[in-house]
């Protein structure tokens, strides 16, 4: 991923395939060209150098390899060759930005179509949109690369005989549609944010897919609130990211980063992308709003001391009520108790499932009441559950220290 | 054009039972407002009234009869409707009209179509 000849190819090859695919009639025969292409780019472009128009290179040569696979369909029974298909494609050129901008949008909503598992619409969206390898994209998945493989295989079988159709949904129809592509994105951007076990606390290459697929579709919807919206709260999320880990991979909690570290820029658009979402949706706002309005509150203070705490846990209280999810009910209590005591904090959390995260947050606020004794316990709660590798250590790090400073060792 | 197989899969009910009759209506009011778009339809008989036939080994094997389906189940194959439609999104959208769909469930399947 780190070779920029590779991801040239790779972002290219994406943006190619998206026409092919309108072009060819068939997402099977347009990835098959597009890859052969972008094989022939890797082995070609490092003996001669990148010719001065990559994209118009990729795109004849994908044009080609369609046609060739095309001819070779021909030769089977039943498979007749549509002279204007064949034709489109002999055309020379680069289709331009629009055509490549309609071509896009059509694929965004045939991969993120509601009779797709979310599963399956997350791996084709990857496979399609970001160019990743079935390899890659199971591991995103927490997959195997052949279930994977068989995934899209299925996936693309069922466009083509159930004919998902390639067209962006009408304007009546996407209120019903977005939530999809959003909840995909989304949902890309928090299983490379936090994983619920593996290694690193996050996998930025998963991350920075996520950030470029909300950064194409907003491109492609601008006057839509929702993909906005989604946007704006990748972008505060990311911005905070650098203070997240210290040198040593350990997890930094919000208290203790260094805001200076945060990416003011992204901040800035973030902010701006929001209040640009809030004022076109005129409604209730919706999930992806109010998580990014949290997110703005945070970024916007100047320090965990003051950050406004009672903004904080109203906008909490409105997501649980719009999107109820384990995540959102623990924010909730961490900020009632910022806003009103740990002891109201605990009561929140005592009508929730125990979770190891969960637990986790109950040991801070039983410590914040000096009790050390259960806040130790707790974390051994929490460690019995799965969590990241830093996520371990961290909690590792806070037993031991409400170990020290209980009176009577527990054990 | 794309052919579609909707299977309704709504409660095991005698369709000539008095107490059906307004359902059954809404399903001709159905086969009305779709009659451009419906190839071949049919309501089926209770499935107590099913046979299920085997042949034992090969063609020509022993014909082996059940009586029934295996296991009761909450819904149950009570009709069909092969429907042509331009793509899936319309023939979801026609799908959604069926009483069945807020019955019970309505299965969409593509038809493979002779090239």
């Amino acid at each position: 991923m780190s070779d920029p000849l590779a991801e040239t190819v790779r972002i290219e090859g994406a943006r190619i395939l998206a026409t092919l695919i309108r072009t060819v009639g068939d997402v099977q025969i347009a990835e098959d060209a597009v890859q052969e292409a972008t094989l022939a780019a890797l082995t070609a472009w490092p003996v001669t150098g990148v010719p001065p128009q990559p994209r118009a290179w990729l795109t004849v040569t994908a044009r080609r390899k369609a046609i060739d696979i095309l001819r070779r369909e021909r030769a089977r029974p039943g498979k007749e060759l549509d002279g204007a298909r064949m034709t489109e494609l002999a055309r020379p050129g680069d289709p331009g930005d629009e055509v490549v901008h309609d071509d896009q949008l059509r694929l965004i909503f045939t991969c993120c179509h509601p009779s797709l598992a979310p599963a399956t619409q997350l791996a084709l969206a990857l496979r399609t949109l970001c160019g990743l390898s079935p390899a890659q994209i199971a591991g995103v998945l927490l997959s195997t690369e052949a279930a994977t493989t068989k995934r899209l295989v299925r996936a693309r079988q069922k466009i083509a005989a159930a004919h998902i159709p390639y067209r962006v949904p009408a304007a009546g129809e996407l209120p019903g549609r977005l939530p999809v592509v959003c909840g995909v994105i989304h949902g890309l951007y928090t299983a490379g944010h936090a994983p619920l076990d593996g290694g690193a606390a996050y996998d930025v290459d998963t991350a920075a897919e996520a950030v470029r697929l909300a950064e194409l579709l907003h491109r492609l919807l601008p006057d839509e609130p929702m993909p906005a919206a989604v946007l704006a709260l990748l972008l505060l999320t990311e911005a905070r990211r650098p203070a997240r880990l210290d040198e040593h991979g350990d997890i930094v909690t919000l208290d203790a980063q260094d805001r200076g570290r945060w990416d003011a820029a992204a901040i800035a658009r973030g902010i701006t992308l929001l209040n640009g979402s809030l004022v076109r949706s005129g409604r209730l706002a919706d999930a992806y709003q109010l998580q990014a309005a949290i997110a703005a509150e945070h970024a916007r203070a100047p320090s965990y001391a003051g950050t406004d705490w009672p903004e904080v846990r109203r906008l909490y209280d409105l997501l649980v009520s719009v999107a109820p999810g384990d995540a959102a009910a623990l924010g909730r209590v961490v900020a009632t108790a910022e806003a009103a005591g740990p002891a109201a904090g605990l009561a929140l959390l005592a009508e929730l499932p125990a979770s190891p995260r969960g637990h986790a947050v109950r040991a801070e606020l039983l410590a914040r009441e000096g009790d050390y004794a259960a806040a130790v316990r707790a974390l051994t709660d929490s460690l019995a559950g799965p969590a990241t590798e830093p996520e371990q250590r961290y909690r590792e790090r806070r037993r031991e220290v409400f170990q020290r400073l209980t009176p009577e060792p527990w054990r | 054009m794309p052919q579609y197989l909707a299977l309704t899969y709504t409660a095991d009910v005698d369709w000539w039972a008095p107490e059906q009759a307004e359902e059954l209506e809404e399903y001709r009011r159905f086969a009305v407002d779709h009659a451009g778009k419906i190839m071949a339809s049919a309501v089926l008989h209770p499935t107590p009234t099913a046979t299920v036939v085997r042949v034992g080994g090969a063609r020509g094997g022993t014909v082996i009869t059940t009586d029934g389906p295996y296991a009761e189940t909450k819904e149950a194959l009570t009709g069909y409707y092969l429907i042509e439609a331009g793509d899936l999104d319309e023939a979801v959208a026609i799908a959604a009209e069926l009483p069945a769909a807020w019955n019970g469930a309505v299965e969409v399947r593509p038809v493979i179509v002779a090239r």
